[in-house]
C-alpha cells in the first residue's frame, strides 16, 4: 500500500483501477471551463498557440462518456463557439459534431494505447477537425491562412496527457483506508 | 461498498445510432452555414450573446491584464528611459510641426470655404484601444474596447498614428469589432497621392500583400508611391494615408496590372486607435429618375420643340 493518497499522484489510472461514471455537473462545469478558456484575449505568439480547448475537453468527455456527451451535444456546444467567436454560424457546431462522431467511431480503440500514443491519435482527430473549419471557410471565400493554423491541434495534443490526468481525477476511486 | 452504476448494456434503448445523428446535426449546421453567408440574419443573436458574454469575458480578461500590469510594473528601467528619449526627441521634432499647425489650420480653413466645401469629417473622433485580437484565423478584425455607449457606429473609419487602419464594422455595447484594410472582405477607396490616380485597395489575408484593383497595365503607378483615401466612398475622410506601392506587375495579357501594397498603418502593432466619427454627411445620392418622370420630360420637351 502506498503512503501518500494516490490523489497527489500525477499518475494515470491504471487499468486495474476502474474508473467511476463521471459526474453530470463536473462534465458541464469542465466544457464551461474549457468555453472561457477558448474566449481568453490573447493576441500574437500566444493566439496561434492557444489550442482548442473545448474540442480537447469535448474529445475527452466523447470517449470517456459517451452517453453523456455525443454528436447532439457536441453540435450544441460548438453552436455557443460560433457566437462566441463571432464567426460563422455553424462550424464549430459542424466540426464538433463530426469530432464526436469520430471519437465515438475510435473510442474503444483510443482507450487502448498508453496516454502519448492516445496524444498522437488525438493530434489526427483534432487535425481532422481544424481541416473541416479550413474546408468551411474556404468554400466560403476565405483565404487560406498561414501554416501556424497547423499549430493549435498539435499543441492541444501535447495537453491531452495533462488533460486526462486532470479530468479523470474525480473518477478515480476512493482507495478505503482498510482495503 | 458503494454501488457502481453500470451502463446497460449496447442492446437497450440508445435512441438513433450515431452516424444518424451526425448526419441530421451536419444537415442542420450545414443549411445555419448558408443561411448566415446568405442572409446574415444573425446579427441580431450576436448581439445579445455579445452583451451576455460581455462579463465574462471581461473577467478572463482580467487575470491577463493583471499579469501584463505586474510584468510592466517589473519591467526593465533601460526600455523605459529608451522609449522615454525616444518619445522627446520625436516630441522635440514635431516642435515646429506644431507650431505651423495652426497656420495650416487657418489657411486649410480659408481656402476650404474658397471651394466652398465642407470639412471633410466633423473633428468628432474616440480613442479606443484594443483589447485582443479576432480569434478567427480567416479574418483580420481586432476588438476595441468601446461600443455604441461611447457613440460608435458601424462604418466609422479608424486609424492610428500613421495612417488607415480599418473600418468598425460591428458594434456592441461596451466593445467594437474592426475589421483591418489587410482582410479579404475589406476595401478602401483611395487614390496616388503623386498624380490622383484613384484606385481601390483589397485586403487579401494575412499571407499575401493587400492589393490594388482595376488598375489599368498603363497606368502611372511606381515603386514607392504612397495611397491616401480618396474620400470619395464618404466613409474615409480624404487624404489620409493608407498604403505604398511596394510591387508592380504589368502583364499587358491581362486586363489589370497587380500592383501589391504595404499599409503604413501599424495594423497588427498598433495599440491605441481613432475612430473617426462620420462627420458632415455626403450629399444625398442624386434621385434616380423615375421612369415616369423620364416619360413626363420628354414629352414636355417634345411640346417644346
Amino acid at each position: 500500500m502506498r503512503v501518500l493518497p494516490h490523489v497527489v499522484s500525477f499518475a494515470p489510472a491504471t487499468p486495474e483501477e476502474i474508473l467511476r461514471p463521471p459526474q453530470p455537473w463536473f462534465v458541464f462545469l469542465t466544457l464551461f471551463l474549457a468555453l472561457i478558456a477558448n474566449m481568453a484575449p490573447l493576441s500574437g505568439v500566444a493566439l496561434a498557440l492557444r489550442p482548442d480547448f473545448l474540442a480537447l475537453v469535448l474529445l475527452y468527455w466523447c470517449i470517456q462518456a459517451p452517453r453523456l456527451v455525443g454528436v447532439g451535444s457536441a453540435w450544441i456546444v460548438g453552436l455557443l463557439m460560433d457566437v462566441a467567436d463571432a464567426t460563422l454560424f455553424g462550424q464549430h457546431a459542424l466540426a464538433y459534431a463530426v469530432l464526436a462522431f469520430a471519437a465515438d467511431y475510435f473510442r474503444r480503440r483510443v482507450l487502448r494505447f498508453p496516454l502519448w500514443q492516445q496524444a498522437v491519435q488525438v493530434a489526427v482527430l483534432l487535425g481532422f477537425c481544424a481541416l473541416l473549419v479550413l474546408l468551411v471557410r474556404f468554400i466560403g471565400g476565405a483565404p487560406l491562412p498561414r501554416w501556424t493554423y497547423a499549430a493549435p491541434p498539435l499543441v492541444g495534443a501535447l495537453l491531452w496527457p495533462l488533460l486526462s490526468v486532470l479530468l479523470q481525477r474525480p473518477q478515480r476511486p476512493r482507495r478505503r483506508s482498510d482495503s | 461498498m458503494r454501488p457502481i452504476h453500470v451502463e446497460p448494456p449496447a442492446f437497450f434503448h440508445r435512441g438513433p445510432s450515431p452516424l444518424a445523428r451526425l448526419t441530421f446535426f451536419g444537415v442542420l449546421s450545414l443549411a445555419l452555414l448558408f443561411a448566415d453567408t446568405r442572409y446574415r440574419y444573425l446579427e441580431g443573436i450576436r448581439h445579445v450573446a455579445a452583451t451576455v458574454l460581455y462579463p465574462v469575458q471581461r473577467a478572463v480578461e482580467l487575470p491577463v491584464e493583471a499579469a501584463v500590469w505586474v510584468g510592466r510594473y517589473f519591467g526593465d528601467k533601460a526600455r523605459l528611459s529608451d522609449e522615454n528619449a525616444e518619445l522627446r526627441k520625436e516630441l522635440i521634432a514635431q516642435g515646429p510641426l506644431a507650431e505651423a499647425a495652426p497656420k495650416l489650420r487657418e489657411e486649410n480653413a480659408r481656402l476650404k470655404t474658397l471651394l466652398d466645401m465642407r470639412g471633410h469629417y466633423g473633428g468628432a473622433a474616440t480613442a479606443v484601444e484594443v483589447l485582443y485580437t479576432g480569434r478567427d484565423p480567416f479574418t483580420q478584425k481586432v476588438f476595441v474596447n468601446k461600443g455604441t455607449q461611447a457613440g460608435l457606429a458601424s462604418g466609422e473609419a479608424v486609424v492610428d498614428d500613421r495612417g488607415v487602419v480599418g473600418q468598425v464594422t460591428r458594434v456592441f455595447s461596451y466593445m467594437a469589432e474592426v475589421t483591418l484594410v489587410t482582410d479579404r472582405d475589406q476595401a478602401v477607396p483611395v487614390k496616388i497621392e503623386r498624380n490622383g490616380i484613384r484606385s481601390v485597395l483589397f485586403g487579401n489575408g494575412t499571407a499575401r500583400a493587400p492589393e490594388l484593383r482595376f488598375t489599368a497595365p498603363s497606368a502611372d503607378v511606381k515603386v514607392g508611391d504612397r495611397l491616401v483615401t480618396s474620400g470619395i466612398d464618404g466613409t474615409y475622410p480624404p487624404n489620409l494615408p493608407v498604403a505604398e506601392v511596394i510591387d508592380i506587375e504589368r502583364d499587358t495579357g491581362q486586363m489589370f496590372a497587380r500592383i501589391a501594397v504595404r499599409p503604413v498603418a501599424g495594423i497588427d502593432r498598433s495599440q491605441y486607435l481613432l475612430v473617426l466619427a462620420q462627420g458632415a454627411a455626403a450629399p444625398p445620392r442624386p434621385e434616380e429618375p423615375a421612369e415616369s418622370d423620364v416619360a413626363k420630360g420628354g414629352k414636355r420637351r417634345g411640346r417644346r420643340g
